[in-house]
This record gives structure tokens, C-alpha cells and sequence, in this order.
């Protein structure tokens, strides 16, 4: 195992990627899924590689931890590990370096993790596999890697199953996993993307920790400028399977060169902390009231005990006011999407008002109800998901009013116009869509939405799987709607940084409750309650107390 | 801003490939030419054929294929097996069809009402699918089809009855999945009524289970006309169905063994072609290994 020898390298390089070419098959929508890309990972830093999705960056990763899909060819270029070059290794020679050298944390830990092993053995699988240690010395190391990434009681969570871990207990065992052989070079794809915003910035903190103390370096691959803003020493910037600027965190963050970079930062969200010019209406009266909403779980059976009861919304009351948009605000778990639901009365409420335009329809029953759905409508989260595959995009349009009885010529006339509206071409009417990219089918989904002329939209985190240019699109597009039309919207996200661009008020929701209100000046610079200060200070890349001018008037 | 721009693929890009995958597989397509050529000979075959059905040539008795004037020969009454063959292949394969139309009806109906309404409505319609399952299927059938008259209708409605619960079950499964799916969600967002949401909303997407499902059905149905004949409890003569032909056919064995082997031939043939095609289309619709 000697290392040859390499004259191109200096000797602090950890990892170097040299005219990287990989081929996609035939059939998508570019010839390469990476073409001619290098960079340099320097020992004892951490280089983000930063893109939208299909940048190519999840695939610059997986190549270097040579576990690509067969159908995936690696057609040119080098790639060296410590040193020693693994593009045209045998399988068996890169196995070998996989866990003592490279190893990889996933974006999802939950998939990552084999539901039927216990953390323990997981970890146990990973030394034994290299055959390191007996299976004593496997154990203790399995304690300590445990310890050491932070897990309350090692000994107990050694023996438990992946399901009864949070997410971020989670993506801590996989980091203990990847650490287990001590590698020298960690790949993060995307680590913190599935999880809450309070428990990122806990993940972004451990990887900054562990990396200083062992000196390992790490390759990030991320969509967020934010958490790049975090955690990077060096960034790639990726578009389209082309590396378009590199350089250190601070010169690319500051002075980004490549009109690509300039845009992604352009369109990243900002904690504001200034409080939007709200719509101005004659009547004032708040087009909707709740008032100590409740709505519980209820699971398995009474009979068999296993009856558990789970509170997702509890006691809320909100307010407001006509084209006004009110941010709903909390990590997964914090009953915003329940009460999202409720509002639609996609699920009936087990207590407490929701006076619409003055009406009670908390209590109403599905026919009472349908009139009024029509001036109630929803934006969902999953631009995938929320559109029927097997039907035309006119279809999902004009099926809704066709269904109240407009005419069916009327409806489609409508539609299209909308289609306009929302930045759409007219043409897409006849199509289906799987035909469009994410932004586009959210743009379908907010026609949809409008095709009743509503009074109230409630966006159910309507704009959370984009990429940030994409994001700032449709946020543009509902604030202009908004204008045009005067809508109130209930604006439901995770992302407190989404949620300053568009919100005219903001309610923080916390296991249920709301445990804060006001405009978005009191909530990012003067939070009232503990939970909230902590969310805002859990925001990657911003320092919310220095942030902006704005801050002196408090 | 953005207008709308290219889209790589041809509007039916899912079809088409549904299609193309469809073609390469090789079994599929022999059944599919095999059906057709049968159902072509059923349907024309017997204009072109100089003998009925029904009439009788005493003095060719017995006569082997491919000699004299009947080609496929004759039966002990002297009958023309040819045109037997394919009159009683009309009768199998419509026997077939519309005992798979009617599964399929009733299946889906139970399905999607059971997979979407959930609660009560399921565990009710659900449990009547796992009653019909515990009953065996074959002494089902023959105590069915010697209480009541058997008319070619009535063995229809007799296989349908014991072959929906299947279909059932598979689109029961595909809607409860996909009702959770967020375009389910905006149906009833819409005000769109329940029945709207299940059968125009839903339904589409549970088709190509659906179809494989029915290629299968029909199969089995042919195979349980066949059955039931052969034991006499069917198809009643002097009609013909492949079945009762075999029926008639088991004391010649040792004399004249093209009686059994030929209608024995149609049976196989349409059968295996029948699962080929649903196989090919099993894989023809499994998407899910697709990348969407």
C-alpha cells in the first residue's frame, strides 16, 4: 500500500478531482452528469460543494465514494484519495478504502439506517467488515463513537432500534458510523437537509467539532448558502455538471464572480426583520378568526392497549386581517401542518371556532361545507405529489369549477388565463405534468388554488422542495398575487427565513401551541419566549441581532 | 418570466414506454399474436368450414385428423372436430371474457370504495373478501353449478363470483396508498363529491394493476369453464366448449386420442398466451424501478 509518488499534488491534499467526466445514459436531459470538474479538498478543511438540484453535486460525491449506478460511467479524468488514484480501481481495492479512508453521511437517516439492526450492531457491522478489533474492543469503540457524537446515554442507544431515535439522533449514529474507522476524509451529501432547523444547526456544529478535533477533511455537499456561510473553509459552486466558481468561503460568499453565483446568493432568503407594507383594504374585519382550536390523534386500539393519544394542535387561536398574510412558523411535530389541514377542513376539528368572512365552519359537515370551499383553498407542499400524473394540466384546472357547475368553456377560458398569470405558458394546458420541473408544477398547483377566486390560501409549505431561485420566484409571484387580488394567506413553513420575505404577521408554533405572535420585527429581533430566540438563533448563516439597521429602533 | 419552456419527451411519454417495454418483451407478444390469431379462427373460422356444428355424419365416425374431408376429423357422433373447435372456443373464450368483465366490475367497485372510505366500510367489505376466500374455490363452483341451471350466462356469473376477491384486494391496496397522495388531498380540496375523487381521480391511477389483474382473470376463468365442463357440471351438450369436448373425449382416450389432444391444445394455448401477456404487462407497468 505505498503511495506512489504524485508531482501534481501537494502534500496537504487530502482528496483532488482532476477533469472529472461522468455519462449519463442516453435518454436524459444532458450528456454528463459531471464534465470536467476539478477541485482540491485540503487536509483539515471543509470544502462545500453548493448547487440546485441536478447541479450534479450528489453524483461528484458518489463517484468519489465509488458507489454510482451502473448505468453511470466515470469517462474520463482522475480522482485521488490520499494520494493514491481510484478512477479504474477493482471493486475490492476501493471496498478497502471505503470507511478506513472516505467515508459518507446520507441525507436521509432514517433510509440510511437498517430499520432491523440496532445502532450497536450497525456500528459493530462497520468495524467488523474491515476486520478491525474483536468484538469486545467493537463494543467499547461503539460506546465511545457514541459518546462522541453527543447521544444522551451511549449505552442504552447502543442497544436501541433506528426507529426509536429522533432525526437527529439519527444523523448522529450515522456520523458515529462513518467515524468508526477513523477516515480521514468525510463526504457530508446533503446531512442536514432533512432535519429541523434547531437540530441543523446542532449536526453543523458536531461536524465542525469532530472535524477540528480529529483534523479530517470534509467534502459538503448542500443546496444552502446559509449552512455554507456556517461551515465552509472552501466552496465549489456547481451549475449544470460544470464547477462555474471556486475559492474560500468568504471571497465566494462576499464576492461572488460567476453571474450564476451572484444569482444563487441573490435568491438565498434573508431574516428582514423589516415588516412588509401590508395591503391596504377597506374592510377590516378579520377574514378569519380561530379560536382555541384543538385537534388529537388517536392511534391503535383501546382494546389491545395500545391506545395512544397524540395532541397535534392545542388550543390555538389566531387571527387575520384581509389581504394580510399570516406565517406559520415550527419545526416538524408543531402541529402547523395539522392546523393547515384543519383550516381546509381536510380534517375536522375536535374543539374550538374557525369563524371564516364571520361563519363558524369548524363544526360544519362536508355538504354544508362545499359552497364555502371554494373561498378556501390550499397550496400543497409537494409540487410532485399534489398534481393527478394521469391528468392534463387543463384537467386539474377546470375540474374544481366544472364540479360547482361553471361552464365548462368558461372554466377553460379561465384557466388558461391563469396559466398566464401565474408564468405559464397557455400550451401547457393540453399537457401532463410530469412535463414540468418542480417550479412549474408549484406554479399549476397556485392556479389551481385560484381558479375559485378565494378568499383565503392557505400555502402549506408551499414553497419548501424548491431550489432557492425557484423559491424566491414563487414567493414573488404569491406576493404579487396577493397585491392584485388582496387574498389572505396562511403562509405554513419550517423556514423563518421564507417566512420574513412574505409574512405581514408571524405565529410560532411549538407542540402544539402557538407560544408567539407578532410582526416579523418582533419575532427576528425581539423574540418574546425562550423557543423562539432559539429558532432564530439556530438559522444558518445569519446573526440575527446584528442583522440590518432596522435592529436600533428596538 | 419564466414561460414555459422545452419538454424533452412526447406528451404520452409514460404510455409510449409502458408500450415500448411492452414490445420488448418477447413471451407477451407471441400471446398476444396467439389470441389473436385464436379469437380471428373462433370468430371466422366456422363460415369458412363446410360442416355445422351440430350435424352428424354416422359414417364417418371416429375419422383421424388430416384425413378425408374433415381436417381435424371427427368425434364419435361423426361431428366435424374443426368447427367444434372453434364453436366451442367461442363459448370458452366469451365464457372467459365476461367472467373477467364482471371480476374485474365488481373487484374494483369493492376496492376502491373499500380502500377509500376506509374505517367500517372496510373492514365490512373486506372481511366479505376474506369469506369469499375461505371457501375452495372448485367446491364453490361445482355445488353452485349443480343448484343452479347451467346456461353458458350462468357459468359466467359462477367463475365472476369466485374470482373477484382478488382484484379487490390489489386495487383495495394501490387506492389506500395513493388516497394519502397530496392530489387526493386537493380533490377534496376542490369540493370534488367522493365518488368524483374515487373513480375519476383515483381510478386512472390504479389501471395498470388493474389490467394485469384482468389478462390473469381471464386465464383462470378459461381454465375454470374448462374444468367444471370437463366434470359436467358446465357447459351442457350438445353446445361445445373445450371443456365438455374433453368430457366427451376421456373413454376414447386409447382409440382416438386427437379427441382430447386437440380441444386439450386450445386450452393450453389460450391459457399460457393469456399469462404471457399478463406478464409482459406486469412489467410493462411496474414504473416504480422507473426513474419518474
Amino acid at each position: 500500500m505505498t503511495a506512489k509518488i504524485q508531482t501534481v499534488d501537494k502534500p496537504d491534499v487530502a482528496l483532488s478531482v482532476r477533469g472529472l467526466t461522468v455519462k449519463l445514459p442516453k435518454g436524459m436531459e444532458r450528456a454528463h452528469a459531471v464534465e470536467n470538474i476539478s477541485f482540491d479538498l485540503h487536509r483539515g478543511q471543509i470544502l462545500c460543494v453548493i448547487g440546485e438540484s441536478g447541479s450534479g453535486k450528489s453524483v461528484t460525491a458518489n463517484t468519489i465514494m465509488g458507489i454510482l449506478p451502473k448505468a453511470i460511467d466515470i469517462t474520463g479524468g482522475s480522482i485521488q484519495l490520499e494520494g493514491r488514484e481510484i478512477v479504474g480501481m477493482g471493486p475490492e481495492a476501493l471496498r478497502s478504502l471505503r470507511g478506513r479512508v472516505v467515508s459518507m453521511i446520507f441525507q436521509d437517516p432514517l433510509s440510511a439506517l437498517n430499520p432491523l439492526m440496532t445502532v450497536g450492531a450497525q456500528i459493530d457491522e462497520a468495524m467488523q467488515a474491515h476486520g478491525v478489533g474483536t468484538s469486545t474492543s467493537r463494543r467499547e469503540r461503539g460506546i465511545e463513537l457514541l459518546t462522541e457524537v453527543g447521544l444522551p446515554d451511549p449505552e442504552l442507544m447502543y442497544h436501541q432500534y433506528p426507529f426509536r431515535l429522533s432525526g437527529g439522533q439519527r444523523q448522529r449514529v450515522m456520523i458515529a458510523m462513518a467515524l468508526a474507522l477513523e477516515p480521514t476524509i468525510l463526504i457530508a451529501d446533503e446531512p442536514t437537509t432533512a432535519l429541523d432547523v434547531t437540530t441543523q444547526a446542532q449536526i453543523l456544529e458536531l461536524i465542525r467539532e469532530i472535524q477540528r478535533r480529529k483534523g479530517m477533511s470534509v467534502l459538503f455537499i448542500t443546496h444552502d448558502f446559509g449552512v455554507v456561510a456556517e461551515i465552509a473553509d472552501e466552496v465549489v459552486v456547481m451549475e449544470k455538471g460544470h464547477v462555474v466558481e471556486q475559492g474560500s468561503a468568504s471571497a465566494v460568499l462576499t464576492e461572488p464572480t460567476h453571474p450564476y453565483t451572484q444569482r444563487l446568493i441573490a435568491a438565498v432568503p434573508h431574516l428582514t426583520g423589516v415588516d412588509r407594507v401590508a395591503l391596504q383594504t377597506e374592510n377590516t374585519d378579520p377574514i378569519l378568526k380561530v379560536e382555541g382550536l384543538v385537534k388529537t390523534y388517536h392511534s391503535g386500539s383501546r382494546i389491545f392497549g395500545t391506545h395512544r393519544v397524540v395532541p397535534a394542535v392545542r388550543n390555538v387561536s389566531l387571527e387575520l386581517a384581509p389581504g394580510q398574510t399570516l406565517g406559520v412558523v415550527g419545526e416538524s411535530g408543531s402541529g402547523k401542518s395539522s392546523l393547515g389541514r384543519l383550516l381546509v377542513k381536510l380534517m375536522d376539528a375536535d374543539g374550538g371556532k374557525i369563524l371564516f368572512d364571520g361563519t363558524d365552519i369548524a363544526p360544519l359537515h362536508e355538504a354544508k361545507f362545499r359552497p364555502l370551499r371554494q373561498k378556501v383553498q390550499m397550496i400543497f407542499q409537494d409540487p410532485f405529489a399534489s398534481l393527478n400524473p394521469r391528468m392534463t394540466i387543463g384537467r386539474i384546472l377546470t375540474v374544481g369549477p366544472v364540479a360547482h357547475g361553471m361552464a365548462v368553456a368558461k372554466a377553460r377560458d379561465e384557466a388558461r388565463a391563469l396559466l398566464d398569470h401565474v408564468g405559464l405558458d397557455s400550451r401547457a394546458f393540453d399537457r401532463y405534468p410530469h412535463e414540468f420541473s418542480g417550479g412549474q408544477r408549484q406554479r399549476i398547483g397556485i392556479a389551481r388554488a385560484l381558479m375559485f377566486k378565494p378568499k383565503l390560501l392557505i400555502a402549506d409549505e408551499a414553497v419548501s422542495a424548491l431550489d432557492v431561485s425557484i423559491q424566491a420566484q414563487i414567493l414573488q409571484l404569491l406576493d404579487r398575487i396577493q397585491r392584485e387580488t388582496g387574498v389572505s394567506m396562511i403562509f405554513i413553513t419550517h423556514d423563518l427565513r421564507v417566512a420574513s420575505q412574505i409574512c405581514d404577521r408571524i405565529a410560532v408554533m411549538q407542540k402544539g401551541q402557538v407560544v408567539e405572535q407578532g410582526p416579523p420585527s418582533q419575532i427576528f429581533l425581539d423574540p418574546q419566549s425562550a423557543y423562539t430566540r432559539e429558532l432564530v438563533a439556530a438559522i444558518p448563516g445569519e446573526q440575527p441581532a446584528s442583522s440590518g439597521p432596522v435592529a436600533v429602533d428596538f | 418570466m419564466t414561460a414555459l419552456s422545452a419538454s424533452q419527451s412526447p406528451t404520452h411519454w409514460w404510455q409510449s414506454r409502458v408500450v415500448k417495454r411492452f414490445l420488448s418483451h418477447r413471451l407477451a407478444l407471441l400471446g398476444l399474436l396467439m389470441i389473436g390469431l385464436l379469437t380471428l379462427a373462433c370468430v371466422v373460422g366456422p363460415y369458412l368450414l363446410p360442416y355445422d356444428s351440430l350435424f352428424i355424419d354416422l359414417r364417418a365416425r371416429f375419422a383421424a385428423p388430416f384425413t378425408g374431408d374433415h381436417y381435424l376429423g371427427t368425434d364419435p357422433l361423426g361431428r366435424d372436430l374443426a368447427v367444434r373447435l372453434l364453436m366451442a372456443g367461442r363459448i370458452s373464450l366469451l365464457v372467459g371474457f365476461f367472467a373477467m368483465v364482471l371480476s374485474i366490475l365488481v373487484g374494483m367497485l369493492v376496492g376502491v370504495v373499500g380502500g377509500y372510505r376506509g374505517g367500517w366500510v372496510n373492514t365490512v367489505l373486506m372481511r366479505t373478501v376474506d369469506g369469499f376466500l375461505s371457501f375452495p374455490t372448485i367446491f364453490l363452483l361445482l355445488a353452485l353449478a349443480a343448484a343452479l341451471q347451467p346456461s353458458p350466462v350462468m357459468i359466467t356469473v359462477i367463475i365472476a363470483v369466485t374470482s373477484w376477491m382478488e382484484v379487490a384486494r390489489i386495487v383495495e391496496a394501490e387506492v389506500r396508498s395513493l388516497k394519502e397522495r397530496e392530489f387526493v388531498l386537493a380533490g377534496r380540496m376542490l369540493g370534488l363529491s367522493g365518488a368524483h375523487i374515487m373513480f375519476r381521480e383515483i381510478l386512472p391511477n390504479v389501471m395498470g394493476p388493474i389490467i394485469v389483474a384482468a389478462t390473469l382473470t381471464v386465464a383462470r376463468a378459461i381454465l375454470l369453464e374448462a374444468y367444471i365442463s370437463f366434470l359436467g357440471f358446465g357447459i351442457q351438450p350438445p353446445l361445445p366448449s373445450w371443456g365438455n369436448m374433453l368430457n366427451g373425449a376421456q373413454q376414447y382416450l386409447d382409440s382416438a386420442p386427437w379427441l382430447a389432444i386437440i380441444p386439450g391444445v386450445a386450452i393450453t394455448i389460450a391459457v399460457s398466451s393469456f399469462n404471457f401477456i399478463g406478464d409482459g404487462l406486469r412489467d410493462a407497468f411496474d414504473v416504480r424501478n422507473d426513474s419518474f
